[in-house]
């Protein structure tokens, strides 16, 4: 009689499926820990213009958003088909920059707000005069560290 | 006698999780968020701006983008793929040519006296100019500070710009400041 018999013609046991909450578990856990919410719903189009001097906005705790471009198709038939600014959830005007400064501003800490930054996201076929104005509206209310969020160009 | 209660199967935990899961996926993004940094000049008021004093004309680089997205350097039409070579030339002035910017001498740790450029590059544009464009001009002069920073640095600690400690690294921005300016918007003519 040999040693080695063969289990012919026996079924396979099937493979258990208890561990698999756990994997599925630990993924989500690491989804959790590495990604951040989105901060807010687009109301424009934005396409972020390329560049290759990329430096990353380490805290995001201590970043301001103010997004430029076209309005949505959902938007379009009430704000037209011109730039626009959104900060928050909603359309703004130029004007509206300082007082969103200020907000932003109070809602830190003291000792946080040396370090705040104001990541202006732009679609890239947008016109420079809305940006100059959006500038020089950031300069009046004193924040001058800004952050022109951009894609990592691929060098040919 | 009082009857064991069943084991609560677990064969859905999988089903809960993977809903969890793919939640977390979908409102999620994943990508840091990056850009050009830089600093806005602090706010002047108009009235006082008048009296800036003049810069000497060779310390300026002047890089004009009109509404066509063209690039005007230093008074003549350019490509914006020589821009980075031609900035890099203007900062470092390698023969301190006649038509390229002063230096000065300045004492900066590590290096001791070394003559430190004066140049200023002067960035302005169009109303209708596309933000693109704008942004690829800013990255290419960004690129050029850069690269000489990081050439000197290989050159003085034979290391990259960014594995140098603090103080070096400052001593290296000293040299080569990053100073682009940007013009005060202004109205000129008709359109």
């Amino acid at each position: 009689m040999s040693k080695f018999r063969k289990k012919g013609g026996k079924d396979l046991p099937p493979i258990s499926t208890a561990s698999l909450p756990d994997i599925v578990f630990m993924l989500l856990f690491f989804f959790m820990v590495s990604t951040t919410m989105r901060e807010v719903t687009y109301k424009v189009q934005i396409r972020l213009p390329e560049a290759t001097e990329l430096s990353k906005l380490e805290k995001k705790s201590l970043v301001s958003y103010i997004y430029v471009g076209e309005p949505l198709q959902q938007y379009q038939k009430t704000f037209g088909l011109a730039s626009r600014i959104q900060l928050n959830d909603q359309f703004a005007n130029v004007a509206d920059i300082q007082d969103y400064v200020i907000a932003e501003r109070e809602a830190r800490s003291e000792e946080e707000r040396p370090h705040m930054i104001t990541s202006l996201k732009v679609d890239e076929n947008t016109k420079m005069g809305i940006v100059t104005d959006i500038k020089q509206e950031l300069r009046k209310s004193a924040a001058l560290h800004i952050n022109y969020s951009s894609r990592q160009r691929v060098e040919r | 006698m009082a009857r064991k209660t069943p084991e609560v199967p677990a064969t859905s935990l999988a089903d809960i999780a993977f809903m969890l899961l793919i939640f977390f996926l979908v409102t999620t993004t994943m990508d840091v968020d990056s850009g050009l940094e830089r600093r806005l000049p602090q706010w002047i008021d108009p009235e006082e701006l008048e009296n800036d004093d003049r810069i000497n004309e060779r310390n300026v680089f002047v890089v004009l983008v009109n509404r066509n997205n063209d690039l005007l350097v230093e008074g003549e039409y350019a490509n914006i793929d020589d821009l980075r070579e031609r900035a890099k030339e203007f900062m470092a002035n390698p023969y301190n040519e006649e038509n390229l910017p002063e230096k000065e001498p300045k004492q900066v740790p590590y290096f001791g006296e070394v003559m430190v450029t004066k140049g200023v590059i002067s960035l302005r544009n169009d109303m209708d100019t596309k933000y693109g464009t704008y942004i690829a001009v800013q990255n290419e002069l960004v690129a050029a500070i850069n690269e000489l920073r990081e050439e000197l640095s290989k050159e003085q600690f034979g290391k990259s710009y960014e594995d140098l400690d603090k103080e070096q690294q400052e001593a290296v921005r000293e040299i080569y400041p990053s100073k682009i300016s940007e013009a005060e918007p202004k109205k000129v003519g008709g359109n």
